[in-house]
């Protein structure tokens, strides 16, 4: 039960959502994106750059700033 | 599409819908997430019956368009695409006003059959408004590409609202929506939703509120009545304030009543913060149930050749080589191939332009008149064809065809970090690709970008990309100031535009105040 950022989830190594470490806009817009406490969040791709990152969630494959993936804690 | 008086919005479109929708048989919106085909099912069921204009007050464009099935006409709406009703952006907004307030006789909801988990979010959330409902999986082709089965007669069940396969592509499928659609505007199929039932203390506080507003709301139905009471509890605002001007209510009577009812839920450890997380975890967990249920994947191992591909298109290494490869070979073909049907455009023109003269002589035409019509009027009309048709015809194609592979995606993620320097998203280097075909195509993909300020700025800046139009100028005038302009010099234009473009960008986003 180790608690770290999501931007620190190694590639292909799945995390629980855990908590959401923002509000409002960015908040909501996660929550519709289906990242609620208990998601499976996988990243599978990073740009040449090292980020964003690519995270498969529920299914579909969602690009994420180190910025906002660094809102999302995660279980491992 | 051309830039007329209706397609400018210079009349309202208020007036425009409510006279078509006087003349129709029913009104359907057509709503969905963003990207799952929505237009496309739009434009094949209008076909060039549109409507185009903005929605009332609002830099949102609107489109409605009529579609005629077994002797009913149907105005279709198509509403902004979104993932959900429940955030502040202005397409929400105007997709939850108009599902709500617009009354519509049957909604659509699109899904893509790919990723039918995300996409149900809208649905339950639409369920909750209204009643009279079609759910429609689109892209099934792609689905079955990637061996995703879905058991659409179980989703129905599921949704408790007709279901319909459709590949846009086969007019049958569309056909078959339209009948359903048909079905439920007319009342030959009533829809009973199965709306999600949240945390039980959420349920209590919904139905002793339900109680004290039903007589505020007498003439609503009771669906309405449970999402009301549900936006009263969340307290937003907004949502609030459109749901008492449109129905002509005043919830201030209420209001202690409901900050009571949101104390004792305080109380019991859920809080103004949490309420929303708790309704949106509800339909997620939800939507993933029914996924688990309905939908089949039956070979994995297609996603992993997906990923490997994605990992070399995306690498450190590869990544951004092979896009200026790609690149460079659709500029290349552009501007080399364009070379052979250009000439061949302008001889042709050349040729009439000479027959024309001929005639003009014959009929003893005074000097002045042949020269306005076709040293003037005819000749520029050729030229502008003969040099921008054929890089234009050439471009769009296989740029489309990048579309089509899902290669353009991957091109943003590449050059996000880059964009992200100069204050912007890597989907500003789509629209300025799309700038080099044409300014005009640039700027109105610049809609891909959520942020408005980030939108404003790519707009402003794409006019800044050369054009297929104004490359041939562009050279035409270096040559003049340089002499000679070899390739060399064209490719140090074209990074140099490039550059510009991008540099712009950062100033004005940290210098001025848009």
């Amino acid at each position: 039960m180790k608690k770290i950022h999501l931007d620190d989830l190694p590639l292909n190594c799945t995390g629980k959502v855990d908590t959401l470490h923002c509000e409002g806009a960015i908040r909501r817009r996660l929550l519709d994106l289906g990242i609620v406490k208990g998601t499976k969040i996988i990243p599978i791709l990073k740009s040449p750059c090292g980020d964003p990152t690519a995270f498969v969630i529920r299914g579909s494959t969602i690009a994420l700033r180190k910025e906002d993936s660094n809102l999302i804690e995660v279980i491992l | 599409m051309g830039l007329t008086a209706t397609s400018c919005g210079s009349t309202l479109l208020d007036d425009e819908v409510l006279n078509l929708q006087k003349n129709c048989d029913y009104t359907i919106a057509i709503a969905g997430n963003p990207n799952v085909g929505k237009s496309t099912i739009f434009n094949a069921l209008t076909g060039l019956h549109q409507h185009t204009g903005n929605w009332p007050g609002k830099t949102v464009s609107n489109a409605s368009g009529i579609c005629v099935h077994k002797e009913k006409s149907l105005l279709l709406v198509d509403i902004p695409g979104t993932y959900s009703l429940m955030s502040n952006s202005q397409e929400e907004e105007i997709a939850r006003d108009y599902i709500c307030f617009g009354n519509p006789d049957t909604t659509i909801i699109i899904l893509d059959a790919t990723c039918i988990e995300k996409n149900l979010n809208l649905v339950f959330q639409t369920l909750e408004i209204t009643n009279k409902v079609v759910v429609c999986v689109n892209l099934l082709d792609e689905a079955k590409k990637k061996h995703i089965n879905i058991d659409l007669d179980m989703l129905s069940n599921y949704l408790g609202v007709p279901v319909v396969g459709t590949i846009a592509r086969k007019s049958k499928t569309l056909k078959q929506l339209l009948d359903t659609t048909i079905k439920v505007a007319s009342g030959e199929i009533v829809p009973k939703p199965k709306i999600v039932k949240y945390h039980p203390l959420i349920e209590d506080a919904i139905l002793i509120l339900e109680g004290k507003l039903a007589p505020i709301l007498a003439h609503k139905n009771e669906m309405l009545l449970r999402w009301v009471c549900l936006k009263l509890l969340d307290g937003d605002s907004k949502i609030i304030n459109s749901i008492e001007n449109n129905f002509n209510v005043s919830f201030s009577d209420i209001m202690p009543f409901i900050e009571s009812i949101r104390e004792d839920l305080a109380n019991n450890d859920i809080t103004a913060s949490n309420f929303r997380d708790k309704v949106v975890s509800s339909i997620v967990f939800r939507a993933e149930d029914i996924c688990n249920n309905v939908v089949q994947i039956e070979r994995e191992n297609y996603a992993i050749r997906d990923r490997k591909i994605d990992k070399i298109l995306t690498s450190k290494k590869f990544g951004i080589p092979i896009m200026i490869l790609f690149l460079g070979i659709i500029f290349w073909i552009t501007i080399t191939g364009a070379n052979y049907p250009s000439s061949l455009l302008s001889n042709l023109f050349g040729f009439v332009q000479e027959k024309l003269l001929i005639f003009f002589n014959k009929i003893n035409a005074p000097s002045w008149l042949s020269g306005i019509l076709v040293d003037g009027m005819f000749q520029t009309v050729a030229w502008v064809v003969s040099v921008m048709l054929p890089p234009m015809a050439i471009f769009f194609p296989l740029f489309t065809i990048l579309e089509d592979l899902g290669y353009l995606p991957r091109i943003a993620f590449n050059l996000d970090h880059y964009f992200k320097k100069a204050c912007t998203t890597g989907k500003q280097a789509l629209t300025m690709c799309m700038g080099f075909g044409c300014n005009a195509a640039g700027v109105v993909g610049c809609r891909i970008i959520d942020s408005p300020r980030e939108r404003l700025i790519a707009i402003l800046t794409n006019a800044f990309v050369p054009c297929n139009g104004r490359f041939p100028f562009l050279i035409i005038v270096a040559s003049i100031f340089i002499g000679s302009v070899t390739t060399r010099y064209k490719s140090i234009y074209f990074i140099y535009y490039l550059c510009f473009s991008y540099h712009f960008t950062w100033y004005l986003f940290n210098f001025t105040c848009i």
